[in-house]
């Protein structure tokens, strides 16, 4: 029979079958962190159930860490003991954590592909919703709630029900400037917060298949803004050459073995899915989101649409927003740079080259928050730090930072953020804060002009 | 876990579509290494006013409707992964939720706690909405054996599905890690099949 991607993937996976029931799923890789992982520990203490492959598990702290002197110790008691949790929590049962300071430590879906923890063909899971992020490597990877961390914690597996198969298809080219953050804000403003809920997303066609690996992790970090649990893309050459050399890849003759398998891994040709989109590159621009959630995106040049229903109007009251009305030349305040979605090496590169010689407007605060350990050294080695040095801007340590605003990075309330991030959820980058979600080119240009501008004026 | 078999109970409204689970408990209060306590700030931005007073416009501080179901707008408990959300509705005292629509992992989260979400057709949906909206007295009965949602005075009724693995562990109180423990051996056997 041919077989998708997910198929052949999920399909070698599944340890059992219960009758009328869900399927039995094996997990290759568990990452774990601070905020979701304490309640399983105690669970299985509480239990007496011990962790049954610690050394399939990799810990690191980024939700609820300072970005600002790393080296001292935290100054709120909550997030202090969250983290001693951790600490104590992975060492007693052999985990390997990568607390705040190591050279590895980031975000999670920022840190482990960059490790080479992330490889196609395997499943993975964390206790965060945006571990879709790692099917960029033709991997199925969903977030997953904390009892089911519990349930990989006590026994590797998990009890599921298969989710549909859906494919989004985008062939053509993309126009200047659009990025791979525009092409999936582009495809959840097409398809809605709920398209695809119970899916398993595979993107294909010539965007995808011309993407770097940093661009679509970008893509599959957001397939669950449109519901979907996770997003696939074949690995390729680009998917292979990403991985060698990395810290925890194979090398040598297993390397080779391996992606000879990875190799068979893209789906079937005539394989069906339950459920199909396509798109064309050309109709996609720069975009940007006018209300609370992330389907709630137009692009730049474009309207706000008019729309009667009731939470779209609450929505709208929340931004201070109005039907109909452009959102070029609004004043900003503030600019955030970072979160799993867009704080990888190249999308600084992409702000530095356009920030290069230009200063950032007086009424804006702008944060640049590396995902990791090792893009933070990345910017300073390529002489990006200067750049943003020169221009105003701030370069902080890596974390999650203003994405979810549970450190001391909030935005104020009332203030519009224009932010690279995930979620544009009414309070989600600090109570009462206005978050306008938009690609790294789109965020810079926000904080030079400190109001949002017509980027593509400027490319063409 | 809590056995679940039947529920009749007075409902809580909240019409708005796409209630996210960073509205439901927002992230600063997920500092916290224990699952208890997360009720008093359910809907907490919603439910306070910036100066820490009460939201009389907010309907859990409407006298007028309680019990222990919420009833939702379309896909409710959407966004981050945080079990918090389920753990906060459960100590708030919900035992069902009902909805058109749930997000994946959500749904999950709150079955995995004996919180039952019940996904009822759109037009069911309303019409709750309206007998709820006429008399918050309005008696919702909700029967996990039989998988019907029915409105007490109206004579209304829906089916509801739900996995009959995840039935069967509602109705006994059982949970996924007692089943999975319990097949250990299995799981080793993959296991030693891969490494071949
Ligand atoms: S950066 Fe944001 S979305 Fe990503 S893992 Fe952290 S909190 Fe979640």
């Amino acid at each position: 029979m041919k077989k998708t991607l997910f198929d052949k993937v999920w399909d070698l996976h599944v340890v059992d079958t219960i009758e009328n029931g869900p399927q039995v799923l094996y997990i290759d890789r568990h990452l774990i962190h601070e905020v979701t992982s304490p309640q399983a520990f105690k669970e299985l203490e509480d239990r007496g159930i011990p962790v049954m492959r610690p050394k399939q598990i990799v810990a690191t702290a980024d939700h609820n860490t300072p970005t600002i002197n790393q080296h001292l110790p935290i100054k709120d008691v909550l997030s202090r003991n969250q983290l001693n949790q951790l600490s104590i929590n992975c060492k007693k049962n052999g985990i390997k954590l990568y607390q705040l300071g190591h050279k590895n430590n980031g975000i999670v879906h920022v840190m482990a592909p960059e490790l080479g923890i992330t490889q196609p063909g395997m499943t993975i899971v964390c206790g965060d919703s945006h571990t879709s992020t790692h099917g960029a490597f033709g991997t199925v990877a969903f977030g997953i709630g904390t009892s089911q961390v519990a349930q990989v914690f006590a026994s590797q597996c998990l009890l599921l029900t298969k989710p549909k198969s859906l494919r989004v298809t985008v062939n053509g080219t993309l126009k200047n400037g659009v990025l791979p953050k525009d092409v999936i804000l582009y495809i959840i403003a097409k398809l809605g917060t709920n398209a695809g809920t119970g899916y398993f997303c595979e993107y294909s066609g010539d965007v995808f298949k011309n993407m770097s690996m940093e661009g679509r992790m970008t893509v599959c970090n957001m397939s669950i803004e449109m519901g979907a649990r996770g997003g696939m893309i074949a690995p390729d050459e680009t998917t292979f050459e990403y991985i060698t050399g990395r810290e925890f890849a194979p090398s040598g003759n297993k390397l080779k073995r391996k992606i000879e398998y990875w190799k068979t891994l893209p789906t079937d040709e005539g394989a069906e899915f339950d459920k199909e989109y396509e798109f064309d590159a050309a109709d996609i621009a720069p975009m940007i989101t006018y209300g609370t959630n992330p389907g709630m995106g137009i692009k730049i040049t474009e309207n706000i649409p008019i729309d009667k229903n009731e939470s779209s109007l609450k929505s709208l009251e929340y931004m201070g927003f109005q039907q109909g009305e452009t959102l070029l030349n609004k004043p900003v305040n503030f600019v955030f740079i970072g979160s799993c979605t867009n704080s990888r090496i190249e999308d600084f590169r992409v702000a530095a080259n356009y920030i290069r010689g230009k200063q950032k407007a007086d009424n804006v605060t702008a944060w640049l928050v590396p995902g990791s350990k090792q893009v933070e050294s990345q910017i300073i080695a390529e002489g990006l730090k200067d750049i943003f040095d020169a221009a105003g801007f701030e370069l902080r340590q890596p974390g999650c930072s203003a994405c979810l605003a549970m450190n001391d990075d909030k935005i104020p309330q009332g203030e519009y953020c224009v932010s690279t991030s995930n979620r544009n959820f009414e309070g989600r980058q600090g109570q009462g804060s206005r978050t306008i979600l938009a690609s790294p080119l789109v965020a810079a240009a926000t904080a030079i002009e400190g109001k949002i501008i017509d980027i593509t004026k400027q490319l063409n | 876990m809590q056995k679940f078999t039947t529920l009749v109970s007075t409902a809580v409204l909240l019409v708005n579509e796409n209630i996210d689970t960073d509205q439901i408990i927002p992230a600063r209060f997920l500092k916290a290494t224990n699952r208890d306590g997360f009720g008093v700030n359910l809907f907490r931005d919603w439910r306070y006013l910036k100066n820490g007073a009460p939201n009389k416009d907010f309907v859990l501080n409407n006298s007028l409707y309680n019990g222990n179901i919420l009833v939702a707008g379309n896909n409710f408990g959407c966004g981050s992964s945080r079990e918090h959300a389920a753990w906060a509705l459960s100590d708030y005292g919900f035992k069902v939720i009902v909805s058109s629509y749930f997000a994946d992992i959500f749904k999950g989260n709150a079955l995995n706690n004996g919180l039952l979400p019940v996904k009822v057709s759109e037009e069911f949906l309303k019409v709750l909405f309206q007998k709820i909206k006429e008399n918050s007295k309005t008696k919702i009965i909700v029967n996990l054996e039989t998988q019907i949602i029915s409105i007490e005075a109206a004579d209304l009724s829906e089916e509801f599905e739900i996995d009959s693995y995840k039935k069967t562990c509602l109705i006994n109180g059982y949970d996924d890690i007692d089943f999975l423990v319990a097949n250990k051996n299995k799981i080793e056997a993959f296991e030693a099949q891969q490494t071949q």
